[in-house]
């Protein structure tokens, strides 16, 4: 069954901008999937239309087995935590703590009340500083996430992510912030979650190098359709230009030849 | 290059003129208003001195004031913690307002909008006025004093926790949405803990601030240090009257001292 189905999505801005035209996708479980197409291709809007951050014109969602489109409400929230995202200017609360925020990952599973004022059970913290460690960040749990550098609170944003169990995780530009070094390990990481936890990724990401190199699949996004969508091997030059929409010479990947 | 050497000469030109043409339109105005007054410049510079002379004569506290001075202290306080009480409620208020009228939060547009619009007209209304308003209803009273400032100060506090909101918040809301947490828990792990240090920083400058004014207002209400200081000032008891203006100014100055430390340990 697969994790992800999404079925002739389409989204217009304002009745105006056509962000998503006619995108249909299906991602099964365990694959690592990235997607690649020059800004405003509607990257951002498709990834953020799988957790209903944005809500598509058209089209229907099936996450998981469920038809998502349309919920609402407490099973919204439910369904939320099943998609893990992390962002590329990684959206922590950086006056709290690194741990509070990787707890806010359960805050879809638990009531208002006791979310709202941080009651965690032990298990929760548990398993909150079991991550940490993982991650490496075990020397940082207690810093406020304003000290931290990119890399670190990138690897927060994947522990909070990890904290919700997610079926799923979306991530929007992971390393578009960070140096070279730092995105390769969040890159190793995303790819070590993936084999290991067999957890499925779904990744916006804008240097082509790095998805073919990470990825078994990619997804190429021209103006809102998916002009290819196949194994990273078959991915030629002759599409890349293609996706981007460009001419031999013209992208800075083909500096290196 | 000839020609950029003379688009900068233009530029520096046009600077100049902007700079005397401003400078001959406040010389101007000050001539009219002047005219229109009837101000007489030198008449006013030259009456310095003798205020000072009077001032010196007869507003140094003298031995009758200082026995004046533990009534005055208890009024001081009653009027701090007066200010203290107002700003603390309308800050609590205005923070549930601004989480309607803000951008990132707004459960809908035309509330914010109307929230929007009642803070703006409560905080554009001097408190002095509210508080003459508010006199035909509840007559000189304390309670006159507190809700004239409490208009006032929710009316500006809102506006700028709405600013502070706006500003702060945007990427983490949207990420702890994406992990299913709902508008509470939003509001409490989210906004809450990112605004918190703009929050008291303003209230420590609106407690500030009322002070001053409750000062004022106390005058027309007569109640707390205001009363005192009409009362004496009536009398012709100048030396009480300004220590009572001193006490305030000390006050102030602690508290403004107090806030500094308190803001860099939060910040
Ligand atoms: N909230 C929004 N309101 C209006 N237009 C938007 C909004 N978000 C994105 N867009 C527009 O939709 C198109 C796709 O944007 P986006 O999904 O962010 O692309 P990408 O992530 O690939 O750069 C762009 O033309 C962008 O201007
Ligand atoms: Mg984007």
């Amino acid at each position: 069954m697969p994790v992800l189905e999404l079925k002739n999505i389409s989204k217009t801005y304002d009745n105006v901008t056509k962000a998503l035209q006619d995108v249909s996708i299906t991602v099964e479980e365990g694959e690592f999937v990235s997607i690649i197409g020059p800004s405003g291709a509607g990257k951002s809007t498709l990834l953020r239309s799988v957790n209903r951050l944005v809500d598509a014109t058209q089209g229907a969602i099936i996450l998981d087995g469920q038809d998502i489109t349309h919920v609402r409400g407490k099973e919204l929230r439910r369904v939320r935590t099943k998609t893990g995202m992390i962002f590329q200017h990684y959206n922590l609360v950086n006056r709290l703590s690194v741990i509070e925020n990787v707890l806010h990952g359960r805050l879809g599973h638990k009531s208002a009340v006791s979310g709202a004022f941080g009651f965690y059970t032990e298990s929760e913290k548990e398993q909150a500083f079991f991550i940490l460690e993982r991650l490496g960040l075990t020397e940082q749990a207690y810093k406020r996430c304003d000290e931290l550098s990119g890399g670190q609170k990138q690897r927060v944003g994947i522990a909070r992510a990890l904290m919700q169990e997610p079926k799923l995780i979306l991530c929007d530009e992971p390393i578009a912030s960070l140096d070279p070094n730092a995105s390769r390990i969040i890159m190793d990481y995303l790819s070590d979650i993936n084999k290991s936890m067999k957890i499925t990724c779904l990744l916006n990401l804008h240097q082509v190098d790095v998805a073919v190199k990470y990825s078994e699949r990619i997804i190429g996004l021209t103006a809102g359709r998916v002009t290819y969508d196949g194994p990273a091997q078959k991915l030629d030059r002759k599409m890349i230009y293609e996706i981007y929409q460009s001419h031999e010479g013209q992208l800075i990947t083909d500096m290196k030849e | 290059m000839e020609k950029r050497r003379t688009n900068e000469i233009l530029l520096f030109q046009k600077r100049k003129l902007v700079f005397t043409a401003a400078a001959a339109v406040v010389i101007l105005l000050y001539g009219m208003a002047s005219f229109v007054t009837e101000y007489d410049t030198l008449l006013g510079l030259s009456s310095f001195p003798k205020a000072f002379k009077w001032i010196i004569v007869n507003m140094v506290p003298n031995a009758k004031a200082l026995e004046r001075l533990p009534n005055i202290l208890k009024k001081l306080t009653e009027t701090a913690l007066l200010s203290v009480a107002v700003t603390v409620c309308a800050a609590i208020c205005a923070f549930f307002f601004a989480l309607l009228g803000s951008k990132t939060t707004r459960v809908n547009p035309v509330l914010a909008g109307s929230v929007r619009v009642v803070a703006a007209f409560f905080r554009n209304v001097p408190d002095v006025v509210w508080a003459i308003l508010l006199m035909f209803s509840f007559g000189q009273n304390v309670l006159t004093g507190f809700f004239a400032m409490f208009l006032t100060t929710f009316g500006l506090l809102t506006r700028t926790f709405i600013e502070t909101i706006d500003e702060v918040s945007n990427d983490c809301v949207e990420a702890l949405h994406a992990a299913g947490a709902n508008y509470m828990q939003t509001v409490f792990q989210g906004i809450l803990p990112s605004s918190i240090s703009e929050v008291i920083t303003w209230i420590l400058f609106m407690i500030e601030t009322n002070i001053r004014s409750s000062t004022l207002i106390g005058i027309l209400t007569g109640t707390g240090i205001g009363y005192l200081f009409d009362l004496y000032y009536k009398r012709l008891d100048y030396p009480s009257a300004s220590l009572v203006v001193m006490s305030i100014v000390i006050l102030v100055i602690l508290l403004e001292t107090i806030s500094g430390g308190i803001r860099k340990v939060i910040l």
